[in-house]
């Protein structure tokens, strides 16, 4: 099977628009018999279900929680970048690409990123129309901040919560077409299989978790937004619901996984305070604007540090170390994420971690609160700070915050071409739950700009081209596939309930984030990979013989929901392990410690890793089969990535 | 799991679904830490549960941030708890004392029919932002952002009204079982705007009239929305509804009285 | 349904309902306490006496009192329809219910507006009422000397059962007869019951229009950063303090001096 990423000739900057006008229509009196079948309502599938109902065509939209408003899109803090040049700081929409192609550590395709930096611009002017309501100064027009891995000031904010401001955004374009009656919702629905059907994508198979129905449902087509897998490392910033069983289902039925290993591991979050702790919190990378990351010197500080007899700002200045001040001039704080958080981990291997664990560095506001005057950072920061209290009872106006990585977020995802689409036809994947945009490590503030992207002005294009390819001929649930694949779902939901051994698949998961964290995260070994498969082997064999699950089909039962995500991600947890561990070379939020510089830094071989990993599902327990799509460079210079 | 030195009875209520009728019931939660949010503490009882093969308490939750607005709880007397401007999710349980009794209820108000144990149904809050919480533009709008300039006030203003998490605690605060805190939000946060502007009064009255079907009770002023709800959300977002719905229907001469009627 | 009833039958039409005419009776209010401040006067009744006759007799004033008998009545039924309505939407209360920021009065209007009712019809039926339909009000006649200034009052009985007042001026003497309305309340005031209601339902009305003022307000959306703090202010001081009190030291007045 050959992978084509049907990315259009010419030069860089005329691909889409020839693109677009190349791509067939749907004749407006067409539209209307079509159904789009579309899973999530984060920013790409709200943003997606609402832009495409607009044009006509019939949604079905659902999500798992119980209003689409709640997808954890809405958790999303810093903002959203795009090439305005508001500022006439020099930004261009090549220089957006620019940053994003080389942050992420040029593992993504040219093509892609410059579309994505192109239609960034379209992104904040429809938002600004819906009522969103961005930051603004005083003269009225739209403020903006720098972030990590920028030297300019391209990112637009609604204070610490424009993930919520956007989706809120999304949600209400998406409401006023279920008005409208051309989107049909289903809520508290969990997809739990891809139905195809000669080839492509004609459906999915849903838990009503209300009452344990298990349904199917006909489309032209299937669009998966269902967000990212950083759950699977169990401590994570996503939500607890976040998971991957739609998209690993859809692998299984023969989407290819893209680049899988690539997790972002964000810099700024508040420590683990024990073994109790369900979630991790993030804090906005904004804060890496005005706050400094430092360490202690020397350990013997540190220790005092972790013991209590020294407080933070009683650390003499002699005595600290503003590492990335230090090895990065040129970006300071504002290294990128993947850069800020490896460096994090050094300064604690070396002993010179702080808080009661020792798992934690300080990012310290003393000098802004200087600079500023406290109500000014209060302004900035104030929400961040407020939670940052709530959880670890530490006031921060006072106390450096202690901060330490945590997954935040997945590059890799199901494999998409220029259009979206799967290597399934009629099966699209948008949104984090892609591979797409970012490469090996994505910069800040650009998630929201993909996910809206994909699903405000991509999708509405290349669906269609799709669409009137195959026709409006009607779509049921008649055919037998339906009805097989509804068996087989039936079927793992009876062998999850059957489970009644003596372990919670919460404690699973948790087993299977330990193994995760410690030999599939900031930092891995070809030894630690090879001894993480073994263990995620005997873990999920584990599962199967002890896992213990309660209740019965017909009900809310969130005991079998769990159940039934703890086992999907312990099997991507293998395909991660085993995709790190052919990638050998370091690149972005890849770090292969066998592959580095001299002085630390990651090392890529773009010689022989220069390709998007895409894997094939093979069978249970079959090795997946590795297909490798070449990134071809013509608009940028490889080089390796110098933040100093 | 746990390692903590705390020790607390919970009375939760319980009840298998909407049809049945619920009751509490009471669980011991022990070596429960003060770092714990109060979740991850119902989480520890759950996994005890589970393993006695008991079901786990059910409650809504997701992001455990305080930001999708999914968590609930009615604990001992206070919407998400006793602490002010917090989500359950984000209540920690030094908030509590060692030894304490703390009494979990659900939501309860007609409006929100109870699924399971703690979870109530919130979807008439979507029906109403369906009924007009937007601007009707579709994807591909032209005009620049900055075209309009909007003065800091009034923006910071709509944020403020926009932070709305939909979580419903202003309803299960208000003696009334109201929702005007939470449908004034939408309107003030739109209503506030220039690109809210043209549907402005047709917006307050769909809104008003969906709330109203969904049988949700009147605001009588009190306030305890205002004083329980997690983003602070002001009393002043339902006065200003007030103001536009009176102009609506009294002064305006446009309506929604047809369409509502006639059908379209 | 007609435009104007659906507007009145929404959650916001009847709660506006209830702030035109809690408003209303608040500037009766102010009237009735500026008009009853004659009892303090030394002067038998007379003022007072005087006072009474002409709200009972000037037509637009009667008209105005038909539509505050109304506002009444409609006042209370629409809170009556309210509290239904928001019974009907949390029929299974809580089970711990915690001190909340809400103020007493807020929360408890429905039991203060039951005893500002009650006392109403008590109220009207001791002196509108009587005053109106029924003869056990007496007659007096106040003769001023017009070069002295010197009033004198006597009793009166009117020749005819129709008789209601009369002015006249003879000999530069002018006589006045009316219905001694004043001689009502200083009897009813005598007995600690009548006062011990009274100063009871002037208490609720404190409360009362504590909230009632500054939520009509808010119910009719008059919400602004600057006037609102004035319209609290009035609500507090001029509604829930000043006029109570001086309507609760009427009874207390005469039960311990004037007796």
């Amino acid at each position: 099977m050959s992978l084509d990423a049907k990315i259009p000739q010419g030069p860089l900057a005329e691909k889409w628009s020839k693109h677009k006008f190349n791509l067939k229509l749907v004749n407006p009196a067409n539209k209307r018999k079509y159904d789009v079948i579309i899973v999530g309502t984060g920013l790409a599938g709200a943003s997606a279900a609402a832009s495409l109902a607009e044009l006509g065509y019939n949604v079905k939209s659902f999500c798992f929680q119980d209003s689409p408003r709640r997808a954890h899109s809405i958790a999303a803090q810093g903002g959203i970048n795009a090439a305005k040049n508001y500022q006439n700081d020099g930004d261009s929409v090549y220089r957006l690409f620019y940053d994003t192609i080389k942050g992420g550590d040029y593992r993504a395709r040219e093509g892609n990123v410059y579309r994505l930096a192109e239609v960034s611009v379209n992104i904040i002017d429809q938002c600004v129309a819906q009522g969103v309501p961005f930051a603004r100064e005083y003269g009225g027009l739209l403020d903006n901040r720098s972030f990590g891995g920028s030297q300019v000031s391209r990112t637009f904010y609604a204070r610490g919560q424009t993930g919520q401001q956007l989706l809120l955004g999304a949600y209400s374009a998406l409401n006023r077409q279920i008005h409208a009656g051309k989107v049909k919702m289903y809520t508290r629905t969990e997809m739990l299989d891809v139905v195809v059907v000669d080839g492509h994508a004609k459906g999915i198979v849903t838990r009503n978790m209300l009452t344990g129905a298990i349904e199917t449902h006909a489309g032209h087509a299937v669009l998966l937004c269902t967000g990212g897998y950083s759950n699977v490392f169990y401590l994570s910033t996503n939500a607890i619901g976040s998971n991957v069983t739609a998209a690993w289902r859809a692998h299984k039925r023969g989407a290819f996984f893209g680049n899988p290993c690539y997790t972002q591991i964000h810099p700024t979050c508040i420590p683990v305070s024990g073994d109790h702790q369900s979630k991790l919190t993030l804090m906005s990378e904004s804060l890496r604007n005005d706050g400094r990351v430092w360490a202690p010197k020397t350990a013997a500080i540190a220790e005092q540090l972790r013991k209590g007899t020294l407080k933070a700002d009683q650390v003499k200045e002699d005595d600290r170390d503003y590492f990335l001040e230090r090895k990065y001039p040129a970006f300071g704080n504002l290294v990128p994420r993947d850069v800020a958080s490896r460096n994090a981990k050094e300064m604690v291997e070396d002993g010179r971690g702080v808080g009661t664990s020792g798992f934690a560095v300080f990012l310290d506001f003393a000098d802004a609160i200087k600079r500023l005057g406290e109500d000014t950072v209060k302004a900035k920061y104030g929400n961040l700070f407020d939670m940052y209290i709530q959880i670890t009872d530490e006031n921060p106006y006072k106390q450096p915050m202690r901060i330490y990585p945590a997954v935040h977020y997945t590059m890799g995802g199901l494999w998409v071409d220029y259009n979206l689409s799967t290597n399934v036809p009629g099966l699209y994947a948008l949104g984090e739950c892609n591979f797409s945009d970012h490469g090996a490590n994505r910069l800040g503030a650009s998630a929201l700009m993909q996910g809206l992207s994909d699903g405000y002005f991509v999708i509405p294009y290349t669906l269609g081209d799709y669409l009137a390819t195959i026709g409006p001929k009607k779509v049921d649930t008649s055919h037998p596939a339906f009805e097989q694949t509804k068996k087989d779902v039936i079927e793992h939901v009876n062998k999850l309930l059957a489970l009644n051994g003596t372990k919670t698949a919460e404690a699973y998961h948790r087993d299977l984030g330990h193994i995760m964290w410690e030999y599939c995260g900031m930092a891995r070994t070809e030894e630690g990979l090879k001894k993480a498969k073994g263990l995620i082997q005997a873990l999920k064999a584990d599962f199967w013989k002890n896992a213990k699950v309660v209740g019965e089909n017909e009900e809310v039962n969130a005991s079998l929901e769990r159940a039934g995500r703890v086992a999907d991600f312990i099997e991507l947890g293998e395909l991660m392990v085993d995709d790190a561990l052919m990638r050998r070379e370091s690149c972005g939020g890849h770090f292969r410690v066998e592959s580095q510089t001299e002085g630390g830094e990651a090392k890529r071989d773009d010689e022989n890793f220069a390709f998007v990993a895409a894997w094939e599902f093979k069978g249970e327990n079959q090795p997946e089969e590795l297909h490798k799509e070449q990134l071809v460079f013509e608009s940028v210079h490889l080089t390796q990535r110098n933040y100093a | 799991m746990s390692n903590g030195n705390m020790n607390l009875t919970l009375k939760v209520w319980r009840q298998k679904n909407a049809q049945t009728a619920g009751k509490f019931v009471t669980y011991k939660a022990e070596s429960i830490s003060p770092d714990m949010s109060f979740l991850e503490m119902l989480d520890v009882v759950n996994e005890s549960l589970t393993l006695k093969g008991d079901e786990p308490i059910h409650f809504d939750h997701d992001c455990r941030e305080g930001i999708c607005g999914m968590c609930s709880l009615y604990i001992n007397g206070h919407p998400h708890g006793p602490k002010r401007a917090v989500t359950t999710c984000q209540l920690h349980m030094r908030s509590f004392k060692d030894g304490e009794t703390i009494t979990i209820e659900p939501w309860r108000a007609t409006a929100f029919p109870i699924v399971k144990d703690l979870a109530v149904d919130r979807s008439a809050f979507d029906r109403i932002q369906q009924a007009g919480g937007y601007v009707s533009v579709n994807t591909g709008v032209s005009t620049d952002g900055n075209a309009i300039p909007i003065p800091k006030v009034i923006a910071d203003e709509a944020f403020n009204s926009a932070t709305c998490i939909g979580c419903g605690a202003c309803v299960a605060a208000c003696k009334n079982a109201s929702a005007m805190l939470f449908v004034s939000a939408k309107i003030t946060q739109l209503g506030l705007l220039p690109q809210g502007q043209p549907e402005r009064y047709r917006r307050v009255q769909t809104m008003v009239a969906q709330m109203d079907e969904e049988g949700f009770g009147s605001c009588t002023n009190t306030g305890a929305c205002e004083a329980e709800c997690p983003k602070e959300i002001k009393l002043t977002n339902i006065a200003r509804m007030n103001n536009d719905f009176f102009s609506a229907k009294l002064f305006r001469e446009e309506s929604i009285h047809e369409e509502q009627h006639g059908g379209a | 349904m007609s435009e104007f009833k659906q507007t009145f039958n929404s959650s916001l039409g009847k709660k506006l309902i209830m702030a035109l005419t809690g408003l209303f009776l608040c500037t009766f209010i102010i009237v009735h306490v500026g008009g009853n401040l004659l009892l303090f006067s030394n002067d038998n009744g007379f003022g007072f006496n005087v006072y009474a006759n002409f709200l009972t007799h000037f037509p637009p004033i009667e008209v105005v009192a038909y539509i505050l008998y109304l506002s009444i009545l409609v006042h209370a039924l629409y809170a009556l329809i309210l509290t239904v309505k928001n019974r009907k939407a949390r029929p299974v209360g809580y089970a711990v219910q915690a001190k909340s920021d809400a103020s007493w009065s807020s929360k408890n209007m429905g039991l203060l507006g039951s005893i500002l009712f009650l006392f109403i019809v008590i109220h009207m039926g001791d002196f509108w009422f009587k005053y109106k339909y029924t003869n056990e009000v007496a007659f007096k006649e106040y003769r001023t000397d017009l070069a002295t200034g010197q009033t004198t009052e006597s009793a009166y009985t009117p020749a005819s059962a129709d008789f209601s007042h009369s002015v006249s001026v003879e000999n530069n003497v002018e006589i006045v007869r009316v219905k001694d309305l004043h001689a009502r309340v200083a009897h009813t005031f005598g007995n600690i019951w009548y006062v011990l209601i009274y100063v009871i339902a002037m208490g609720a009305l404190s409360f009362h229009l504590l909230h009632g003022f500054q939520s009509a307000f808010r119910t009719l959306g008059w919400v602004h950063r600057k006037y609102t703090p004035i319209v609290y202010a009035i609500g507090t001081w001029f509604f829930a303090v000043i006029i109570p009190l001086a309507f609760a030291a009427m009874p207390v007045y005469y039960f311990f001096c004037v007796r």
